[in-house]
């Protein structure tokens, strides 16, 4: 039976039905017990947004702290993965992948492809990103576009609490590396979640909502955004298809592209920065594999391409909201030639 | 002389919201129980409420295209001879409600679970009166299934609706059809229920059968909808195809053969199902039901000799575009209703048929 839980309890419980089921998988990072080791301290923190709390005690030995070095520990956790582990390791937030990189990218991503498909590395990263905390331009980041650009790695973005647990599961039983993108401002965003372990496939969008008018392709955070706006449209008599790709890589093109044959109008929001990112790949997607399916340019809504504001006034205009994708609907909505 | 407001049923556990297709009355018009009054869009299907009471519809409340929560008051139904300033009444507080966006307190369904053979079954009940009603959904379906018969028998009855083991939110463990069969038998112990009216679909209608045979006097009737069991034609290819589907690209197609207009498959329908499918343990059990279910490309299960020694009154309907277990199949059953314009979702496409095939057996069993 389904019950209503946040977005944070969801990531939880998968993280504890994976550790029950499979005793291949622990949990390491940054406080990610918070004072494991230390009498009276244990469990302290769970993770700095408290995600990983309890986990403690339920499984001893299995939750790591570990010292505030990601390219030790994040590459401690690729090697453990290639040594028949299955590691969910925190990187704290995403802005921090700079200093473990090589071992994600040139590493992780690679051994499959370099021992000629005789190696796995089931390592499945967790991280935060995105802007909205408040955190500065250090600790809001959308970086998912990197990950995705780096073939071998798979690039999660759960936008609800139903896809958070049941994508984490699919990334903890996924044999090839995974980084599991969590948007901090959905943490307290509750939805309805089975209570049984569910996991679910990668590369598979899910349609949020059915419409026919205008394509809305909308990433993490950004699918509920979407939806707020095709349900003020709605009222305008424009009908929108909100699509969640769930995943970056794979990407479900097929979803996207069938749903730009029927309505002939794209827009792609994204909360990454302009240049390279999502919003400009699936928009290259449909301009080369469904152009004369087109009534209307296709439209971006991005941040700008500048780094997260500390005001907050200028935080708040940085990031696409509802307003925003509404404007762009109704743009290619009323285009004429 | 008693003036009601006609409320948005709950056709179904995830509804929470209806939205009106169209008006099938206008005011002033006289109506018997059961006159078909509005279409009703629940997301994930469209349903025809039909009105519980006969009288007059003195108010539409709700306009066609508005969204209003289950519960909500949409029109006004009394007799003709009833006060105006009465009725005027009703209708004012059910605009102002609406207006506001009051939801409704739910008197929905209870959900229960029973243990059987170490198995969680999953229910819910709905209604309270004597006779008791037990609804058995087919192969890959749930209690939800039967969204648009289970409220309108609870008017009179008490009415549970389970989930088989493998299904819905029951214990994914499943073996054969005889693991099936025991958590009917089982649930009917477990709850201590009186002998009950046994309604099966597809699947469940042969494990109703079933049931019946091994423990005649848990049983007061039967209601055969499209039941399995009966001959040998099957669609063996859908019941594999559903098995083995894994995303709405696959599973789409193969729920438009259920319905006789394939434009009653919704988004919402195809989402929930694969929500249940992606469930830990789902893939193993659909696997082993349709294994079961299935000899060759024809039907492994047989419960015509069974039924034909049961002396409990049984009603037999069937869709008359059914193309999962199409009604022409030689060693179908005796004396069957077909309904016209239904296919194999006979519960779903044509509710109203089921409920009257439903009652009737009931008034069987008490005139027997």
């Amino acid at each position: 039976m389904a019950r209503t839980i946040s977005y944070r309890e969801a990531i939880n419980e998968a993280l504890a039905q994976e550790m029950e089921r499979d005793p291949r998988v622990i949990v390491m990072g940054e406080d990610n017990a918070g004072g494991a080791g230390s009498p009276g301290e244990d469990d302290a923190w769970g993770g700095v947004l408290g995600v990983t709390k309890g986990l403690y005690h339920r499984f001893p030995g299995r939750v790591l702290d570990t010292p505030i070095s990601e390219s030790a520990f994040i590459g401690a956790a690729i090697g453990a993965a290639t040594r028949g582990m299955r590691p969910v390791a925190e990187l704290m937030f995403i802005d921090f992948m700079g200093v473990c990189f090589d071992q994600i990218f040139n590493q992780a991503a690679k051994f499959r492809y370099m021992f000629g498909g005789r190696a796995i590395t089931p390592v499945t990263v967790r991280t935060m990103y995105g802007a909205g905390l408040r955190a500065a331009a250090q600790h809001s980041q959308s970086l998912y576009p990197i990950f995705t650009h780096i073939p071998g790695l798979k690039v999660v973005l759960p936008s609800s609490p139903y896809e958070a647990k049941g994508l984490m599961i699919q990334s903890i039983r996924d044999d090839d590396p995974v980084i599991f993108c969590e948007h901090k401002m959905l943490y307290d965003t509750v939805g309805e979640v089975p209570e049984e372990s569910y996991a679910i496939p990668f590369g598979e969008a899910g349609i949020v909502r059915e419409g026919g008018d205008v394509t809305v392709v909308a990433f993490g955070r950004m699918v509920g955004m979407a939806e707020q706006a095709a349900g003020q449209l709605a009222g305008d008599g424009i009908e929108c298809e909100v699509i969640d790709p769930r995943t970056t890589s794979p990407l479900d093109t097929e979803t996207i592209l069938e749903s730009v044959e029927s309505t002939g109008r794209l827009v792609v929001v994204d909360e990454a920065t302009p240049r390279c990112n999502m919003a400009t790949d699936v928009c290259a997607l449909v301009a080369q594999e469904a152009f004369g399916a087109l009534r209307a340019p296709v439209q971006m809504v991005t941040a700008p391409h500048a780094p997260v504001p500390f005001s907050d006034a200028l935080e708040d205009l940085y990031i696409p909201d509802p307003q925003r994708i509404a404007n762009a609907v109704k743009s290619v909505a009323g285009w004429k030639r | 002389m008693t003036v009601r407001g006609l409320a948005v049923p709950k056709w179904g556990l995830s509804m929470t919201t209806g939205r009106i297709l169209a008006w099938l009355v206008s005011e002033g018009a006289e109506v018997e129980e059961g006159t078909e009054l509005a279409e009703i869009d629940t997301d994930k299907i469209n349903g025809v409420l039909e009105s519980p009471w006969p009288g007059v519809v003195r108010r539409i409340v709700a306009p066609v295209g508005a969204t209003v929560p289950v519960g909500a008051v949409i029109a006004v139904i009394a007799p003709a001879g009833a006060a105006e300033e009465e009725v005027e009444r009703v209708a004012a507080e059910a605009r102002e409600r609406l207006a506001a966006g009051v939801v409704p307190e739910e008197s929905g369904a209870v959900f229960g679970t029973v243990e059987v053979e170490g198995r969680q079954i999953c229910y819910a009940t709905l209604g309270e009166g004597p006779e008791v009603i037990v609804l058995v959904h087919g192969y890959g379906g749930d209690k939800d299934s039967w969204l648009f018969v289970q409220e309108p028998l609870a008017r009179r009855h008490t009415v549970h609706a389970i989930d088989l083991p493998g299904h819905g939110g029951s214990g994914k463990r499943v073996e054969d059809f005889e693991s099936l069969t025991g958590a009917v038998a089982g649930f009917l112990d477990a709850i201590g229920a009186p002998p009950a009216h046994l309604v099966g679909h597809s699947l469940g209608g042969a494990v109703v059968a079933a049931v019946a045979a091994a423990r005649p006097d848990r049983v007061r009737s039967l209601t055969l909808v499209a039941p399995a069991g009966f001959g040998t034609e099957i669609d063996a290819g859908y019941v594999r195809a559903f098995a083995a589907a894994s995303s709405r690209r696959e599973l789409k197609p193969q729920l438009g053969k259920l319905f006789a207009d394939p434009g009653q498959v919704t988004g919402r329908l195809v989402d929930d199902l694969l929500r249940y499918k992606r469930l830990d343990g789902v893939a193993e059990a659909l696997k082993t039901v349709s294994e079961s279910m299935l000899d060759g490309d024809r039907q492994a299960i047989d419960v015509t000799a069974l039924h034909a020694g049961l002396a409990v009154p049984t009603v037999v309907m069937w869709g008359g575009s059914d193309r999962i277990l199409p009604y022409g199949g030689a060693g179908r059953p005796p004396g069957v209703r077909l309904v016209d314009g239904a296919g194999h979702m006979v519960h779903m496409e044509a509710p109203a048929a089921v409920v009257a095939a439903v009652e009737e057996s009931v008034e069987a069993a008490d005139s027997t």
